[in-house]
């Protein structure tokens, strides 16, 4: 008995305090990795370095934002990329159009997304695996026919052209490339720490028990649908901040955004990088990237040397790099506490 | 307490459950048995939802729950555990048990705070104490053992408080030893807690021993009910049930 009470005292006493101060620990974590990418524009003159952090900043926060439904949730979909799409269109949009400053186009966007996903989203959530699947990929080349057809306000297939404006808001001029790429990295912490602490709030852990055991769930008085339903929504937002990112980093939107191979770039990356960890589709977007623009410099058959390391990936590790690496960093502690 | 009034439920012509009627009274504790195909999981699936009766009625202290959705029903105040455990099986033992309390709080949609919340510790931390898995807590519920497994399955459901507790064969797939400590523990909980426990079960010498009132069905009826001696001595429930399981256990 002694020793049952000497283990909950020691169980109990960091937990209590563990919450909050995981919390701080990730703040903690995110405000160096600002600064360190914030200052990177002192320490180099390199435009094509920073160009690849703003990409993989728009990268970064669609494929991590697709992780909430396929590692958390269990929900893989295959038209993610349609909420990828639709924030890039929106925003673009709304900026040529209306000439609103730069934070109103951003909120109308996220708006805009979240009504369209939780429409398509009441609609896919009921299904299950495949089904699921599948209706979301119906959906986006809906969205993505849409953008082709309706070329008086689309562009249809040549996109949104003549530049996005961008009106200097609160001193901030994202025409200047430092101030882009600031903006971009700012976008990008913050979107990762709002989706970590989704991830590990009671909801979070309501999305895994969905995953698990979606009729147990139900058992203990979870409503499943609704539970789903609102991670869509909120995988959508955080895609299409990572659309918008991408459309200020191009200055336009074309339909490329919203077609089916971005939904599959996500996944992809989300094989490369594992799903059982938070960052590990950020680590997939930065291989990915890097694996894109390596591999096209050197052969225009790009697509076989991407499809054979997913391949190896798939088959060989048959998980992420991060889940390889969170998977033996566990066993060496395990065999260093046994010794 | 409970009290079930005419429930019906048929699978094309085959009525899995004919017009039964049962109460349970408040802190009792019943048995369910039954041949194989009886109806006593159906039973329960259309007490707790899972399955939508055709007919009748589901009284918990005089509110009908026929046809409601599983989460409203266990909101209710019945809860169960399932024949094969049923768990979440990449979660710990403790997260598994805080977040049932989350849910039962109705804070499992909670966004702007860090899981757990402090609030749920007590009771998760009472009822792994009352099973007997709080030294196994940061064990993850896939590498448990069967017999860990069922316990955190009726963990799950007890630790939601209900009024009613259904356990659908609490002791399946269990050994001989592992059987009785088991449902020790079952008589145990159903005399701490002072809830309503009805469970089914298969061992002949289990029921007899521990369950005060039996209820028997068979091909969606009720055969019987009654104590323990009453249950044994009853001509229909040998014929149909003792009886078939003697000759097939002679042949």
């Amino acid at each position: 008995m002694t020793e049952l009470e000497a283990g909950r005292a020691q169980t109990l006493v960091p937990a209590r305090g563990g919450a909050a101060l995981h919390r701080y620990r990730d703040v903690l974590i995110a405000l160096i990795a600002f600064a360190v990418l914030a200052s990177l524009p002192l320490f180099t003159g390199s435009k094509a370095l920073l160009d690849f952090v703003i990409r993989c900043s728009a990268y970064g926060l669609f494929a991590t934002s697709l992780n909430l439904l396929v590692g958390y949730t269990g929900l893989t979909s295959f038209g993610h990329g349609m909420f990828f799409g639709l924030g890039a269109y929106s925003f673009g949009l709304i900026m040529q159009r209306l000439g609103v400053p730069i934070p109103v186009a951003f909120v109308a966007t996220l708006v805009v997304t979240a009504i369209v996903a939780a429409i398509i989203g009441a609609i896919c959530v009921r299904l299950k695996e495949i089904y699921f699947a599948f209706v979301t990929l119906a959906f986006q080349m809906l969205i993505h026919s849409t953008i082709l057809s309706w070329a008086s306000f689309t562009g249809g297939d040549q996109g949104l052209r003549g530049g996005i404006p961008r009106p200097v808001f609160l001193g901030i001029d994202l025409s200047n490339h430092v101030h882009l790429y600031v903006t971009s990295c700012a976008l990008l912490i913050l979107g990762l720490l709002a989706m970590r602490q989704i991830a590990q709030s009671p909801f979070g852990y309501t999305l895994r028990m969905i995953r698990d055991n979606a009729a147990r769930a139900s058992f203990l008085g979870i409503d499943v649908w609704r539970a789903k339903l609102t991670v869509f929504v909120l995988a959508a937002l955080f895609a299409a901040m990572g659309g918008m990112v991408m459309a200020l980093f191009v200055s336009g939107a074309y339909p490329e955004f919203a077609y089916w191979t971005i939904s599959g770039e996500a996944i992809f990356i989300n094989m490369l990088g594992g799903v059982s960890t938070f960052l590990g589709p950020m680590v997939g977007t930065v291989l990915l990237l890097l694996l894109n623009d390596t591999v096209t410099r050197f052969t225009e058959y790009h697509g076989i040397v991407l499809g054979i390391v997913i391949l190896f990936f798939a088959l060989g590790l048959r998980k992420g790099l991060l889940d390889f690496v969170a998977e033996w960093y566990a066993h060496r502690r395990e065999t260093g506490e046994g010794r | 307490m409970l009290d079930i009034r005419n429930l019906a439920k048929s699978f094309g012509g085959v009525k899995a459950t004919n017009d039964v009627t049962l109460d349970f009274p408040d802190g009792s504790l019943t048995a369910v048995i039954g041949p194989n195909g009886a109806g006593k999981s159906t039973f329960f699936n259309l007490i707790t939802g899972a399955l939508k009766p055709d007919s009748g009625q589901v009284l918990l202290d005089g509110v009908d729950l026929a046809g409601r959705s599983p989460p409203e029903i266990v909101r209710h105040g019945i809860g169960r555990a399932f024949q094969v455990a049923s768990i979440f099986k990449s979660l710990t033992v403790q997260e598994t048990m805080l977040a049932a309390v989350s849910a039962d709080q109705r804070t499992s949609a909670v966004l702007h705070k860090r899981f757990p919340l402090p609030e749920t510790r007590d009771r998760a931390e009472h009822v792994m104490e009352l099973l007997g898995l709080a030294g196994k807590r940061h064990r993850t519920a896939a590498t448990l053992s069967h017999g860990d497994q069922k316990l955190l399955d009726i963990a799950l459901a007890l630790v939601l408080e209900p009024k009613v507790l259904l356990l659908d064969e609490p002791t399946a797939g269990m050994g001989p030893e592992e059987r009785w400590r088991m449902i020790d523990k079952v008589r145990e909980l159903w005399e701490s807690q002072k809830i309503t426990v009805v469970f089914i079960e298969h061992d002949m010498d289990i029921v007899f021993k521990i369950a005060p009132k039996i209820v028997v069905l068979c091909y969606g009826r009720i055969l019987a009910t009654g104590t323990p001696d009453e249950i044994r001595n009853n001509s229909a429930v040998i014929d149909a049930y003792l009886g078939t399981e003697h000759a097939g256990a002679a042949a």
